[in-house]
């Protein structure tokens, strides 16, 4: 019950709840922005039993990413001399 | 960017792991604190890319797992009466209280509904105001503002016919309790986080600099887990202690704002029984005195009044399992007398309990 997922914001409605349709790869739901006034449409965020409780931050997930990448690639096996 | 696949990578998740080997030169037992963890490291089978002298132990972060055998029997009773709606996630229903569950109350005819948001159930108290809605508001840190929410929003609607059996546990207090245990053998922790999302982490550093014992705020996904491992190990190898977070796209140190005064503005901390372990001073949280016409066990009081003492299943060793002190497998129960179809014990029930993740993901490798 725990469970947070991350899902995108297609859209916002103006009422107290801030209200938003939230997609979870394709499945939508509906889902309060009041705690995170920073979201918009189009930004992920981390929902949990009907509330979004982060906007995910796009620029240090990246960032995570490369670092990954780096890893991966210079923990590869030498491929030229086996 | 999806946020989900990306952090499944295979090649990253050996880098990862090829990094931990490297890395690690002593043994280290640490634990992570949240069930979700618990379920992506049996899951994905992350323990198996670890070094034998790594020990991963499972934590007491099962929301309901821990609730006490008392407030099931609370549950359970509230629900029968006659006028109630009685609104619960899923996972709670098959949890064993002393005489029964709330899925037998359900099955009995009893108005159990399985809720998704607690503004669903404000939304059943709206459109049935003949009818008492009670709550039961399982959860950590990371559930509370939407309860708190809930109640806000019943207030300033004049919704009276809403109410909340609140279970609600907090975090650091039971990492204290098991770091103060004289049988306490965890080096270092995974914090869970989503719970940090929303509370930051301020209280971990206060928590690791007492204790002496490093802290990485970690997400979910498997390079997560296996990331805030990496970053642990790092930490002990070089005796160093301090908090430091791996699950930055989610989580800053002071966590979110609105939700913490949400949370300030509805609750305050109480003391919570926890399953299998026992009362832990300021370790759950209950309704400030404004806002008390909304609790289940003050509204209620009358029908409560008769209930006896919770009593736990002997069998069921989850104190220990939720202390890290038994691996699931271990259980003489376990997979025999205990299953999730008839469960002697939470964590077998619940989607983050550690002994339903064995059980689902590893049973077929022991049996
Ligand atoms: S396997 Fe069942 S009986 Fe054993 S600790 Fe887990 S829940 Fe309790």
């Amino acid at each position: 019950m725990c469970l947070a997922v991350p899902g995108q914001v297609l859209n916002i409605e103006d009422d107290t709840l801030r209200t938003a349709t939230v997609s979870f790869g394709g499945v939508t739901k509906s889902v309060s922005l009041a705690l995170v006034p920073e979201a918009g449409v189009g930004d992920y965020v981390i929902v949990h039993v009907g509330f979004a409780i982060s906007k995910l931050d796009e620029a240090a997930a990246r960032r995570t990413l490369e670092t990954y990448a780096e890893l991966a690639a210079s923990s590869l096996p030498d491929a030229t001399d086996g | 960017m999806k946020y989900v696949d990306e952090f499944r990578d295979r090649a990253v998740a050996i880098a990862l792991a090829e990094r931990i080997k490297k890395t690690v030169r002593w043994p280290w037992t640490i634990m992570e604190v949240c069930g979700g963890q618990t379920h992506a490291i049996v899951r994905f089978g992350l323990d198996s890319l670890l070094p034998p002298s790594l020990s991963l132990v499972h934590g007491p972060g099962c929301p309901v797992c821990v609730t006490s055998v008392s407030l099931i029997d609370q549950a359970v009773c509230l629900a029968s009466l006659p006028r109630a709606i009685f609104c619960s996630f899923g996972d709670m229903l098959r949890v064993p209280g002393s005489h029964g569950d709330l899925f037998g109350v359900k099955a009995a005819g009893g108005d159990v509904r399985i809720i998704y948001s607690p503004l669903d159930a404000l939304e059943l108290a709206r459109k049935n105001p003949d009818r008492e809605v009670v709550c039961f508001a399982v959860g950590f840190e990371t559930t509370a503002p939407a309860w708190a929410m809930a109640v806000t929003q019943a207030k300033q609607a004049g919704i009276a016919n809403f109410s909340l059996l609140i279970a609600h546990v907090l975090v650091p207090p039971a990492m204290e309790a098991i770091l103060s245990s004289p049988q306490n053998r965890i080096q270092g922790f995974l914090a869970a986080g989503h719970v940090c999302t929303v509370m930051g982490y301020e209280e971990y550093e206060v928590i690791a600099q007492r204790y002496r014992v490093p802290i990485v705020v970690t997400g979910f996904e498997p390079l997560d887990v296996l990331e805030g491992v990496a970053m642990l190990v790092s930490q002990l190898e070089e005796r160093r202690v301090a908090v430091e977070n791996q699950y930055v796209r989610s989580v800053s140190r002071e966590g979110n704002r609105q939700a913490r005064a949400i949370v300030d503005e509805v609750f305050e901390p109480a003391t919570r029984a926890w399953r299998g372990i026992g009362e832990i001073p300021a370790s759950g949280l209950r309704l400030k005195s404004v806002y008390s016409p909304y609790d289940a066990e003050l509204k209620f009081q009358r029908e409560l009044a008769q209930l006896a003492e919770g009593k736990e299943d002997p069998e069921c060793r989850s104190g220990l399992v939720l202390q890290g002190l038994l691996k699931p497998p271990d259980c003489p129960a376990f997979g025999i007398r205990c299953t999730p179809e008839q469960p002697l014990g939470a964590p077998m029930v619940s989607s983050e309990g550690a002994c339903a993740a064995y059980y689902r993901y590893r049973s077929h490798a022991t049996a």
